[in-house]
């Protein structure tokens, strides 16, 4: 029995950060083969800090928070490597021990607020259960702490609307009472996955502030998903992109989106308009589709999609994968790449394309 | 209002592109019914109430603004899915607002739709073959046995391999679900389109492959687009004119560089100022944003006067008694805000009032004659309201 | 709400004037005279005319249809002659409002058809209810627990076998070998609770409640089973998990409570249809329910109590359909408002 007063202040175990994923891999068997999710993914987090994952869909960026969360215990997927929280291997601990932990230690808000919130309880009763799950307390109990957390979200009128049904609120209301079930036991990570996407722009934008207050007030760590670079440009420490399963690109989000090294972080970055370019040139669109997760390339992922294979000569992206390496640029910054001078690259033909004001220099 | 809508017609001759859609005061109020016994209508959803735009030949109007803002209705409205509650939708011309069954059928070939989400716009049970080349049976365009040969010329112009006629549409990806959708559009060669987020389902490194198909589509056939996003960036690069839409109207329209670089709308301007940037991170730090406080007004009981001082920092007096009309203030830019202005930059006084004819918090001003608003009507007038001199201005 | 279920009820009366219209023009546009059959076998001519005009048959469709309804509304004497009436006080029968009509064969009103039947059925009904839905949620919930194991398809498996044999072997087999032979039960008859007690009278009703609730509950596993996995794969579920609530509760708060409002439909067409149409059931253990009722009356051309139990059954079908609704505003919330 963990008691519930954890405390805030544990030192991580030896060595390590206070969330360190090893090499994580999430395999699904299906009737046509093995679904290669997550495929080794490693990456550290602190408190306090933002990773944004970004990626498209099937890029395993969802199945891997799912990981963290233990939320494929008891389907079909297989797990392996470590999941390291405050030095506690999350893969390895019980079924029940990881239920306790699961909203205390790591909570998680949604893409969709509407369908994640049970349309049939109130918005408090919801809330309320989340509190209750992990601390003995009464209904009345509770209460005041949910509308306590609904007040610290930004709800008007808490006390009232505490009783409200989800479809009730609007969409960006929902995503706060969302936030608020999440917080409500002070987790120490928070995973949020597309909590922006079904939101739009000024809500997205309210709710991005409120996730950054908070994250100061609970000084927790923030893992944010998504495929937007705008929200992770705004809201992340580091960055990890990811495809068809893989890390191809991690590091501090500003060396990320001012020096990529990986052609397909090349791709989401040109293929994006934004409000500044120029409306004359063309997007430069990603060619191609996602490959299959069953039967991924056997070189390099991105190798079928990739304009820039030439450069790296022979056959090398095709048959073989390239490591994640240190990218030239120095700093944290690795890459999966097999060409040598990317930096190089990104700068002549590539910003000239995106950023044409940022090149003179 | 409608009274003086013959006169300026007359004077928005389109200067040398074409107009091929025209919307005049167009309004949709879905009826809201009671919950007593006999359902009596207790009230109308505004959706939309009261819009007017063009659109010229070959070109594009973006229409943006957030979820209910009534974008969407716009549109199926413009496709005739709707039957407008009042207002003109001029198509080359005629007056297809009150257009009922076979009086339609000819003007389906000309403006068509393409929708947000690929994945369940296209009947499953029918291969790509039998759903793009429908319409060519519908409305009998070629004979029985030259169809397939066009719906392979058709899978070719979109990028697709022709010979998947005869697949399913589960059997492609979501981008190319996208391009199927174009090409079931594209089938009878039509003027307008109406594209309602055609982009926002599909994953970052596709949508731009659809907008260069798009854009690719309207430089071979001369075709406009009524384009309706969220997505601000997109719109930017898609449109070059733009209409800002909150609670069912215009609030502000103009082209391109007025709307983006010059946003006199506080609206506007709360909006731009929300879309996250990626370029902020290499120039470092973060653009002054304009926070919106609330949610959007239920469309059932708009806020009196503007619709958008209840969220408004600049709101004054006059904002909840007098609606700002739409006001032209430039060439090819008109605003709907009795204080407009760039940011920091908005007037003290309200503008609007000496043209209303009201005073400065709304109230009637016997003093003041109203004069005829700049920019009434669907189109932009030769002359406008010069916010600088306060002055009528000419190109 | 209140209007709401107002509404309903006045939709639900003008059906039913429609549907007893109906029923009305299609028996009386029948090239089989209802009088002579009303007669019996060899009526003289003059017998007949008399029941003809006993039962109102003389008049045109219009008349007799508006006096059946008066005799809903308000009640009416028979026969329906009025000359008749006064010229045999003796035989003049009162059928007090909600009149359904009076019957040549049976010599009684309708009503009373139904008030010495409709008890046998609903009970019958009742004891069937309560054993499929409680096993057919049960199984449901199971099967999908234990989706794609044994369990899961050796209850599917069970419950669709018992489905695929027909009820009156059913029946038959389990009168002859649970009751007859192997005497675990009494022979059927039914029991009312009056002279023998609950414990009798659900004594009585088990065999054959068990075999109206064997059709029945092959659909409700699979649906339940259907609802939960879909419930369980619903966004919400995943919150709840991820929120750290145990299992358990994951199922029955959360996933089985979205599952019930699909069912509650079904549940109300079904109770609705058992009520009057378990013709087998009640024919193969000689119970003289509605079913059987309704079977003698066809067999016999017996127009007024056709006419009083289709309209009784569409009634049940619309008061069914209506608390059906008033059920799932009390589920989903969102109802509620509209």
């Amino acid at each position: 029995m963990t008691d519930l007063s954890k405390t805030h202040e544990a030192t991580p175990a030896t060595g390590g950060a206070f969330l360190s994923v090893r090499d994580l891999k999430v395999h699904f068997s299906t009737s046509d083969g093995i679904v290669k999710a997550t495929d080794g993914l490693s990456f550290d987090l602190e408190r306090g800090k933002t990773l944004g994952i970004v990626g498209e869909s099937g890029s395993g960026k969802s199945v891997s928070s799912s990981a963290i969360m233990g939320l494929h215990r008891g389907t079909n997927a297989k797990l392996s490597g470590e999941i390291l929280l405050d030095g506690v291997d999350l893969l390895k601990v019980s079924n029940e021990e990881m239920r306790k932990r699961r909203g205390r230690d790591v909570a998680m808000i949604f893409q969709d607020p509407l369908s994640a919130m049970h349309p049939y309880y109130t918005v408090g009763n919801q809330i309320m259960e989340a509190y209750q799950v992990h601390n003995d307390v009464t209904k009345r109990e509770a209460r005041k702490r949910a509308i306590e957390m609904l007040d610290r979200v930004g709800i008007p009128q808490p006390d009232r609307r505490v009783d409200d049904y989800p479809h009730q609120f609007s969409g960006g209301m929902r995503q706060r009472a969302m936030i608020a079930m999440g917080l409500i036991n002070n987790p120490s990570l928070l995973i949020a996955d597309e909590p922006t996407t079904a939101l739009d722009v000024t809500v997205q934008a309210q709710i991005l502030d409120l996730l950054q207050d908070l994250q100061r007030d609970f000084d927790a760590a923030v893992i944010i998903i998504t495929h937007d670079l705008g929200v992770v440009a705004e809201m992340a420490d580091d960055v990890l992109v990811m495809y068809a399963g893989r890390a191809v690109e991690y590091g501090p989000c500003k060396e990320i989106l001012t020096h990529p090294q990986m052609p397909y972080t090349w791709g989401l970055l040109s293929s994006v308009p934004d409000l500044t370019a120029s409306t004359e040139a063309k997007l430069l669109p990603i060619r191609g589709n996602p490959p299959s997760l069953l039967n991924p390339p056997p070189g390099c992922a991105f190798e079928p999609r990739c304009d820039h294979v030439a450069k790296v000569g022979g056959d090398l992206c095709r048959t073989t994968l390239p490591d994640l390496t240190p990218a030239t640029s120095g700093g944290n910054h690795t890459k999966r790449c097999h060409i040598k001078n990317a930096d190089k690259v990104y700068e002549a033909e590539i910003l000239p394309e995106i950023a044409p004001d940022l090149v003179e220099d | 209002m409608s009274d003086t809508t013959t006169a300026t017609a007359a004077s928005v001759a389109p200067s040398s592109t074409e107009t091929v859609l025209s919307v005049e005061n167009l309004k949709m109020h879905f009826p809201v019914k009671g919950s007593g016994v006999i359902r009596r209508t207790v009230g109308h959803v505004k959706a939309v109430d009261g819009v007017s735009f063009e659109v010229a030949k070959g070109s594009a109007l973006g229409l943006v603004g957030e979820s209910g803002c009534g974008k969407s209705t716009t549109g199926r409205m413009v496709t005739r899915l709707y039957k407008p509650t009042e207002g003109k939708i001029n198509f080359e011309g005629t007056d297809i607002a009150s257009y009922t069954g076979r009086q339609l059928h000819p003007m389906r070939r000309e403006i068509q739709m393409i929708f947000q989400d690929p994945s369940t716009s296209l009947n499953p049970r029918h291969t790509v073959g039998s759903i793009i080349g429908a319409p060519l049976r519908i409305h009998n365009m070629v004979p029985k046995d030259k169809v397939l040969g066009r719906v392979q010329e058709l899978l070719e112009l979109v990028g697709l391999n022709p010979e998947h006629y005869n697949r399913y549409p589960h059997e492609f990806s979501g981008g190319q679900r996208q391009r199927i959708g174009i090409a079931r559009a594209m089938t009878l060669q039509p003027k307008l389109l109406v594209a309602d987020e055609p982009v926002s389902a599909l994953d970052v490194s596709i949508q731009a492959q659809v907008i260069n198909l798009l854009q690719d589509l309207q430089k071979e056939f001369d075709i406009s687009y009524l384009f309706i996003a969220h997505d601000l960036a997109i719109v930017r690069h898609f449109c070059p004119e733009v209409a800002v839409m909150y609670l069912g109207k215009i609030v502000e329209i103009g082209d391109r560089e007025s709307i983006y670089e010059h946003a006199h709308h506080p609206y506007t301007q709360a909006l731009l100022s929300a879309v996250p940037d990626v370029k902020q991170a290499a120039i470092g730090g973060r653009r002054e944003r304009i926070r919106l406080q609330g949610d959007v007004p239920s469309p059932i009981n708009p806020p009196s006067g503007c619709h958008f001082r209840t969220r408004c920092a600049f709101a004054k007096d006059i904002c909840s008694v007098v609606e700002p009309p739409l006001l032209q203030i430039g060439k090819k830019h008109k605003v709907a805000c009795h204080f407009p202005g760039e940011i920091h930059q908005h007037p003290e006084k309200p503008v609007t009032a000496p043209l209303l004819g009201v005073d400065e918090f709304g109230a009637p001003d016997p003093g003041a004659s109203p004069a005829e608003v700049p920019g009434d009507g669907p189109g932009y007038a030769d002359t406008w309201y010069d916010l600088a001199n306060n002055t009528r201005g000419r190109a | 709400m209140v209007a709401y279920i107002i509404r309903r009820v006045i939709v639900g009366l003008l059906m039913l004037v429609a549907m007893s219209f109906i029923v009305f023009a299609l028996f009386m546009k029948n090239p089989v005279d209802p009088a002579q059959f009303s007669c019996g076998r060899n009526c003289p001519p003059e017998r007949i005319e008399e029941t003809r005009q006993a039962l109102g048959y003389d008049q045109p469709l219009m008349v007799q249809w508006s006096s059946f309804l008066k005799g809903v509304v308000v009640g009416r004497e028979y026969p329906a002659d009025e000359k008749m009436r006064e010229a045999n006080p003796e035989l003049v029968t009162e059928c007090a409002a909600p009149c359904l009509g009076f019957s040549q064969q049976l010599q009684m009103t309708v009503n009373e058809e139904i008030a010495e039947a409709a008890p046998i059925s609903i009970s019958i009904a009742l004891v069937a209810v309560v054993i499929w839905v409680i096993f057919g949620v049960l199984f449901g919930v199971l099967a999908a627990v234990f989706k794609g194991t044994l369990v899961d398809r050796g209850v599917v498996g069970a419950t669709l076998s018992l489905y695929a044999f027909p009820t009156f072997f059913v029946g038959a087999l389990l009168i002859n070998f649970v009751a007859i032979k192997w005497g675990l039960f009494p022979a059927p008859g039914y029991v009312p609770i009056a002279e023998g007690g609950v414990g009798q009278w659900l004594l009585q009703l088990l065999l054959p409640g068990f075999t109206l609730a064997a059709v029945y509950m092959a659909g409700y596993v699979r649906m339940t089973r259907a609802f939960v996995l879909e419930s369980m794969s619903e966004d919400y579920i995943r919150t709840a998990r991820s929120k750290g609530v145990k299992g358990g509760k994951v199922l029955f708060k959360h996933a089985l409570r979205a599952a019930l409002t699909p069912l509650v439909t079904m549940f109300g067409l079904d109770f609705a249809a058992v009520l009057g149409g378990a013709i087998i059931t009640e024919e193969v253990f000689n119970y003289y329910g509605l079913g059987k009722l309704a079977v003698t009356a066809n067999e016999t051309f017996d127009l007024p109590t056709i006419v009083g139990l289709v309209l009784l059954l569409g009634a049940l079908v619309i008061v069914a359909n209506i608390i059906v609704d008033i059920l799932y505003a009390f589920i989903d919330p969102r109802v509620r408002v509209a």
